[in-house]
């Protein structure tokens, strides 16, 4: 029988619920698993201990109706989570422990779920590859020294690894998609307003999102089918008809609409993110699709835009880490001093980055220039989605305009760090759903990912499009363990 | 006298030399909403709780906390806006203000800055010359802060959040203020109004009323405005006007120097009299406002609004006309009957208790006369009034109908204070009643007339004054009972 770690969850659940493992076991396998891969630096803190124990007591009682019967999951430490410590990857949260648990991670709980672990991140989620965390740089099981994306690096490390069946990890522009292409996972973000963002540590609270992260797309339906609810905790939470994502999962996408968008042919774009994309279009024939050329006008626009909003958002949101209440406290001759000396221990110099690019763009006699204006083009980017919905049912693109790259390469030049996510950042300003599937590999066999991106709320179709397209695909992982010893 | 003149009748001038200067003033005032619940979040809002422990998670500002909209301090700012005649705006958006402080925990206030919930109204005051009109510019919500207390521990700043996140309504009002006592008249009126609505109890010793105080002069007669300053925070009646008061004069004197005004934010110091600069222009804090994405533009229907203004009870300025036109009373009398809720209430629970056969001259003189004397010197609301509406109403009733006299009134009155008793239970266990009865008066009378034979005869030649000295000895031989008109036709009748 193969390993219970790189099965499937939808295979593990089955054995589960057919009572061939019990969850104890599957706990038992990933945490050893995970013990013997601290090389990789997924965990910033381990729940390893109450994982075996909270399993045990799900096999006393067990309760096979549950969506996640038992399952151990690792979550990004970007959800406070009750009573285990909540960092965001962040000094300043070193030693926070909220005593309250986040919507999506209690609704993985509710299922059944059991945390086995809190997963590193970029710090407050802002890097692209997991090099900003206060607690190290996290590796890509793929190769050696090779980042995994970021910010849910962590995740998408432990996921490729097979650390943790599923796990969850947060987007705001590309935090999802962009880690799972570079581990060769799928990685979904949900249209704004499906998953709370109650209890999610804030960065951007216009285009965070939390969304699945799993080895194939129906592991992807299964978690969203568990994480997407309306919440009246969260303001923006949407109270729309949620699909059963996994059972309406299909691979019949016969006549389905897919729009190519030309303004995402870069320069300077590889060949092979170019012939990849063109295979995904040949697959996406396969099924059945048709393909039409599309125009997202404002594309080359969205960059910039978010790179306005997002740090604005995140000035104000991280203000609140004062050093006055909870989390790190500097000691200080004044409140002032005190303030200044907390914020300059407690955060990276990207966090710092961007807390001043944040407060620069509010600032009077600037706000009008920068703010107010990426708030017009942000609603030309949307408009510009919406026009291409009248033709299309979802748009094909790379998820990335690179392959990962090495730890190092890119962290002292933050204007090359933030193209990466040039594919990805369009879909969060118009709040749509995205999802990246590994779609085939670089001259160094490292993976590559497709997006397909859907209408607001059609998550469905987002996924089926994904299920069918992953059938022909057939990509897997050749992971060959290399940091353990 | 000129237009101007005469429409800003309670003006305050200042000479110096040969110029008149008048003083130009707007309000923005911070009231606190009533409601059970913070505009954010489900904490408590009472006052006066241990130090902080009416604060949630969402309150103290922990992370993935988000604030989630208090539909009903919504209502309440709405009601506010329907009773300073304002419109009210279909969509309006929260932002945010940033900037540090110990106690407030987000970094941010949640505030409303380019779209109030509440747009352009007015407010009528009651002159002593007659009407006067201010401009409301705008209503709208935001989040009070904590409170920073630095007097309790010698080397540290101790923060309560019990009152961060409490729903406060901003009301801005235009520059349309002239005097101190337009001021009082301006404040005590929103006030009447708000607590007609139930929207802000309105009690300034608890912080529920607080105001910052924008002040400027100019010559009398010039229609541009001068440079003003805002004092911050000024939390009663008596120092806003001593503010004002010192504040214009500092500003005039500055002009006369031929000095500038530099328009800055300040200070009124209580103990010393007078105002010191805060912060000038220049060091003021740049807030970086922007529409808080945490939370939607808040959209209102005009259903929502119609349904509100069903629930809308009489305010004063209706409550006024009404009682003019119902019970003849002057507009004076009516205009200090409405001004608080309370007052009005038990006057009109009194009228209620009086019958058919009232006497609105006595209600009305007893509640303003005997009554408020009382409630002043206990230093007490109409609310625990120590006499009850309807105990005073049948108090009004026993002069009325003759059965006690207005002098024995008073009497029986105090003897009501002590734990609101029965009049009539007083009048017939004293044996207080009126002497009504012609007979017995005319008994009374003639040996009065009897005893004083001289007297008598004097008046009889002419000397009228005397007629007063038989009253006397008359109700004096009463014990103060009898009836005085009776007393008077006797006396006339027999001497």
């Amino acid at each position: 029988m193969t390993e219970i770690t790189s099965l499937s969850l939808f295979e593990l659940i089955k054995n589960i619920k057919e009572k061939k493992i019990s969850s104890n076991e599957a706990a038992k396998s990933f945490v050893d698993r995970s013990e013997k891969s601290k090389k990789l630096n997924a965990y910033v803190t381990e729940n390893f201990e109450n994982c075996l124990q909270l399993s045990k007591e799900f096999d006393n009682k067990p309760n096979f109706d549950l969506k996640l019967p038992g399952i151990p999951i690792a979550v990004k430490d970007l959800f406070c989570t009750n009573e285990v410590r909540t960092t965001a990857g962040s000094n300043i949260l070193n030693n926070f422990v909220p005593s309250y648990e986040s919507t999506v991670t209690q609704n993985i709980w509710n299922e059944g779920g059991i945390l086995l672990g809190k997963l590193n991140c970029d710090e407050f989620a802002m890097g692209s590859s997991n090099e900003t965390s206060f607690f190290g740089n996290v590796q890509n099981p793929i190769a050696k020294d090779l980042v995994p994306g970021g910010s849910s690096g962590g995740s998408s490390s432990a996921l490729a690894a097979n650390l943790t069946p599923v796990t969850i990890g947060t987007d705001t522009g590309g935090s999802i998609r962009q880690p799972a292409s570079f581990t060769g996972t799928v990685g979904l973000k949900p249209t704004y307003g499906s998953c709370s963002r109650y209890g999610i540590v804030a960065f951007a609270s216009s285009l965070d999102q939390a969304g699945p992260m799993s080895k194939d797309v129906k592991d992807c339906s299964i978690l969203l089918e568990v994480i997407s609810s309306f919440d009246k905790k969260d303001s923006t939470s949407i109270d729309f008809k949620r699909n059963n994502y996994s059972s309406e999962l299909t691979r019949n996408i016969k006549g389905i609409k897919i729009g190519i968008p030309k303004e995402y042919r870069v320069d300077g774009m590889p060949d092979e993110i170019e012939n990849l994309w063109k295979k995904g279009i040949e697959y996406a024939k396969d099924c059945g699709a048709e393909i039409i050329d599309i125009s997202l006008p404002h594309t080359s626009y969205a960059l910039p835009t978010y790179y306005i909003v997002a740090p604005a958002e995140a000035s104000s949101n991280l203000a609140r880490y004062d050093g006055v209440k909870y989390g790190l406290r500097s000691s200080g001759e004044t409140l002032i001093d005190m303030y200044e000396k907390t914020r300059s221990d407690g955060f990276g110099e990207e966090v710092k980055r961007r807390i001043m690019i944040g407060t620069y763009v509010l600032s009077s006699g600037y706000y009008d220039a920068y703010y107010l204006k990426a708030q017009k083009v942000r609603q030309l980017i949307k408009q510009d989605f919406d026009q291409a919905y009248n033709k299309v049912d979802a748009i094909l693109t790379p998820s990335t305009p690179s392959s990962a790259f090495k730890i190092g390469e890119k962290s002292n030049d933050p204007v090359s760090m933030y193209l990466n996510d040039i594919f990805t950042v369009p879909v969060n300003l118009a709040g749509l759903p995205g999802i990246s599937i590994p779609a085939g590999t670089d001259k160094n066999n490292y993976p590559l990912g497709l997006q397909i991106i859907g209408k607001p709320f059609d998550e469905q179709t987002v996924l089926n499009i994904a299920y069918s397209m992953e059938e022909k695909i057939n990509y897997k992982n050749n992971i060959i363990d290399w940091w353990m010893e | 006298m000129d237009g101007i003149m005469s429409k800003n009748n309670s003006e305050y001038l200042i000479e110096r030399n040969d110029n008149i200067y008048e003083v130009v003033i707007g309000l923005e005032v911070h009231a606190q909403v009533t409601s059970n619940s913070k505009l954010f979040s489900s904490s408590s809002t009472k006052f006066g709780a241990e130090p902080n422990t009416q604060v949630s998670l969402v309150d103290a500002a922990f992370p993935g906390m988000l604030p989630v909209i208090n539909e009903y301090c919504v209502k309440q700012a709405i009601k506010t806006g329907i009773g300073l005649k304002a419109k009210i705006n279909n969509k309006s958006v929260f932002d945010r203000k940033n900037y540090f402080y110990a106690d407030l925990p987000q970094g941010y206030q949640i505030s409303q800055y380019k779209y109030p919930i509440v747009g352009e109204g007015n407010v009528t005051l009651d002159m002593p010359k007659g009407q006067k009109q201010v401009g409301i510019e705008r209503l709208h919500l935001e989040q009070d802060a904590g409170k920073s207390i630095h007097d309790v521990d010698p080397s540290n700043t101790l923060v309560d959040l019990n009152r961060s996140g409490v729903a406060l309504m901003e009301i801005v009002s235009k520059p349309d203020l002239r005097s101190p006592d337009e001021v009082n008249a301006y404040i005590k009126k929103l006030r009447s109004i708000m607590r007609y609505l139930g929207t802000c109890d309105g009690n300034m010793q608890e912080g529920s009323l607080r105001a910052d105080v924008n002040v400027s002069v100019r010559i009398k007669g010039s229609t541009d405005l001068g440079t003003r300053c805002e004092i911050k925070n000024v939390n009663s009646i008596k120092f806003m006007q001593m503010a004002i008061i010192y504040e214009a004069n500092r500003q005039v004197d500055l002009i006369e120097k031929g000095e500038e005004i530099d328009q800055e934010t300040r200070l009124f110091d209580t103990k010393k009299n007078e105002t010191r600069s805060m912060r000038s222009k220049e060091d003021a804090h740049d807030y970086r406002y922007f529409p808080d994405p945490d939370l939607l533009p808040l959209e209102i229907t005009d259903k929502f609004i119609d349904q509100l203004k069903s629930e809308i009870p009489e305010l004063p300025d209706e409550k006024k006309k009404r009682f003019i036109d119902e019970f003849k009373i002057s507009p004076y009398e009516a205009t200090i009957l409405v001004s608080d809720i309370d007052t009005a209430k038990y006057f009109e629970e009194v009228v209620a208790k009086m019958g058919k056969n009232r006497d609105m001259k006595l209600a009305v003189n007893w509640i303003t006369g005997e009554l408020f004397a009382v409630l002043n010197n206990k230093n007490i609301e109409i609310a625990q009034s120590p006499i009850s509406a309807k105990n005073l109403a049948k108090l009004i009733n026993l002069i009325k109908n003759g059965t006690i006299s207005g002098k024995i009134a008073k009497t029986i009155f105090e003897l009501m204070l002590d734990g609101d008793i029965d009049p009539q239970i007083i009048v017939e266990e004293k044996g207080l009643k009126q002497q009504s009865d012609p007979k017995a008066l005319e008994t009374l009378i003639d040996k009065i007339i009897n005893d004083n034979r001289e007297k008598a005869i004097e008046y009889k030649q002419g000397k009228e004054k005397l007629f007063g000295f038989f009253v006397g000895q008359a109700m004096k031989a009463s014990g103060g009972k009898a009836n005085p008109k009776l007393i008077n036709e006797i006396l006339k009748k027999k001497l």
